[in-house]
């Protein structure tokens, strides 16, 4: 069976798939790759169907040998990628590695976040049916460090595709909706959301993106009970620094959410790094009405 | 409606999801699991203390479905569910706290914390943090303004209408009144890790 040594992780490298459904009545939060449409892409690359398990790798510097020849693919954030043997690999490109191949990836110039695939999918022990690790809780496997042995897949038996995906630059302006307690905030936060550059602050992780601009001003000042959070949530605390939610978020949350940022579009807000300046820009129409029930 | 009059709204929380807030007086918990019944595995649900969040469909097929379910789910209240004692060393940092608060002596507030039966609304912040409901009126705190960067595991706490016991040590806002030793979540115990789950109910003694 193939295996990989992991010789060097980075800041951060954690095994993620499309996350972990199905237990949010217990607290557990989905999880899974922080930017879905990278995860998929590697896979895609490798012949492997879209939930296998890929190594999400923060800000580069992950280096691991292989043990049997197996084809790999590394997508997102565009790092070098050299090997022991044989010419650099480009980022969106499936490469064949023979046995015993180092795979080393340097710091990325730009974005965060890149996804490591290799054919079979990485075969760590799934945890309420999911591979992925959630940083928040600590389900699933602990975040990966030298000297870890990872064990790949087996071969899927799918055609090897012969795609080529150059990465996609970051958005510049990112889609929102309006959020469920848009109404919680001063008429001026709408506009403030929209016209403001936000900075990514460095203490932004897996649970969220945290943004430093003009303070969101709430209306309303009592305390918000608990509520479901979704992907992509903009939630507001009373510093009034919003926090884009981010695949750890929490299930639940008490601070109003103002805005939620479009599903198509969250892969940027997770591919953006500590002194970024993100722009939003309304999906849709204010005037809107929710649908109401009898 | 809901038996207080207030419309029920249903709220898009992006394209793909939406937040159906029942205001005062109907049960989550009781429109969630016929929700769940009606659209299968493929969406989250999520009840919460005054509303339901279902991911993963659109807020005008969420109404269409709130609006054929009508008043019966949200109004039935949830049955079944396991009854769960837990014994709690009543020394908290916050208990004197409070009990100034509450102008209450520290005896007054252990015992109207146990004389209740809690039942569970719902999950959530973490996975085994279950929120009961049930609270003596005269125990009702704000959280903290600054949530501690870390409360000890099982810490036994209380916030606005709500008791939990913390299943971990996290960062946590709610006021401490006690401790006790249950395992709020254990990955061990195979189908049923989290001790308390939505519509079970707890009970609290003094050791």
């Amino acid at each position: 069976m193939t295996s990989l040594t992991v010789l060097a992780t980075g800041p951060l490298a954690t095994v993620q798939d499309l996350g972990r459904r199905g237990w949010a009545h217990v607290g557990v939060g989905s999880s899974g790759a922080a930017d879905v449409p990278a995860h998929r892409l590697a896979n895609r690359l490798v012949g492997n169907p879209p939930d296998a398990a890929t190594i999400e790798i923060t800000l580069g510097g992950f280096a691991c040998r292989c043990s049997a020849a197996t084809l790999v693919a590394v997508t997102g954030a565009p790092c070098t990628i050299s090997v022991d043997r044989g010419l650099p690999l480009a980022v969106g490109q499936a490469a064949a590695l023979g046995a015993g191949t180092t795979l080393r990836l340097g710091t990325p110039p730009t974005g965060l976040r890149s996804y490591l695939a290799v054919r079979g999918g990485v075969d760590a022990i799934a945890v309420l049916g999911s591979r992925s690790t959630d940083t928040l809780s600590g389900i699933g496997p602990p975040p990966l460090r030298a000297g870890d042995l990872l064990m790949v897949g087996p071969e899927p038996g799918t055609p090897v595709p012969t795609d080529l995906a150059p990465p996609a630059p970051p958005l510049d302006v990112v889609r929102v909706w309006p959020g469920p307690r848009l109404d919680w905030f001063e008429p001026t936060a709408a506009s403030t959301l929209v016209t403001s550059a936000w900075t990514l602050g460095a203490d932004s992780d897996r649970v969220g993106a945290r943004l430093a601009g003009t303070v969101l001003t709430r209306a309303r000042r009592e305390e918000l009970p608990s509520e479901g959070l979704v992907a992509g949530a903009i939630q507001v605390p009373p510093d009034g620094r919003p926090v884009v939610m981010l695949a750890d978020h929490p299930v639940t949350g008490g601070y109003p959410v103002i805005a939620v940022v479009d599903p198509d579009d969250l892969w940027s807000v997770a591919q953006a790094r500590p002194g970024d300046v993100l722009r939003f820009k309304w999906r849709r129409g204010l005037h809107a009405a929710a649908p109401q029930s009898r | 409606m809901s038996p207080d009059g207030s419309a029920v709204r249903t709220i898009p929380y992006g394209p793909r999801a939406a937040l159906i807030d029942l205001g005062d007086g109907s049960d989550p918990a009781a429109l969630a699991a016929a929700l769940r019944a009606r659209l299968g595995e493929g969406v989250t649900i999520v009840p919460a203390a005054r509303t339901v969040l279902v991911d993963g469909l659109d807020a005008e097929l969420v109404a269409a479905h709130v609006d054929q379910l009508g008043a019966a789910p949200r109004m039935a209240a949830s049955a079944g569910g396991e009854t769960i004692t837990i014994a709690v060393d009543y020394d908290g940092p916050d208990l004197a706290w409070t009990a100034a608060r509450c102008g209450m002596s520290v005896e007054e507030v252990v015992a109207a914390h146990t004389a209740p039966t809690y039942v569970c609304a719902f999950c959530g912040f973490a996975p085994g943090f279950a929120y009961l409901s049930g609270l003596d009126p005269r125990l009702v705190v704000p959280r903290r303004e600054a949530p501690r960067t870390s409360v000890p595991s099982g810490s036994v706490a209380i916030a606005a209408e709500h008791t939990a016991i913390y299943p971990r040590s996290t960062p946590g806002g709610w006021r401490l009144i006690g401790r006790s030793d249950a395992v709020m979540w254990d990955l061990e115990r195979g189908s049923r890790p989290a001790l308390v789950e939505p519509g079970d109910r707890v009970r609290f003694v003094a050791r």
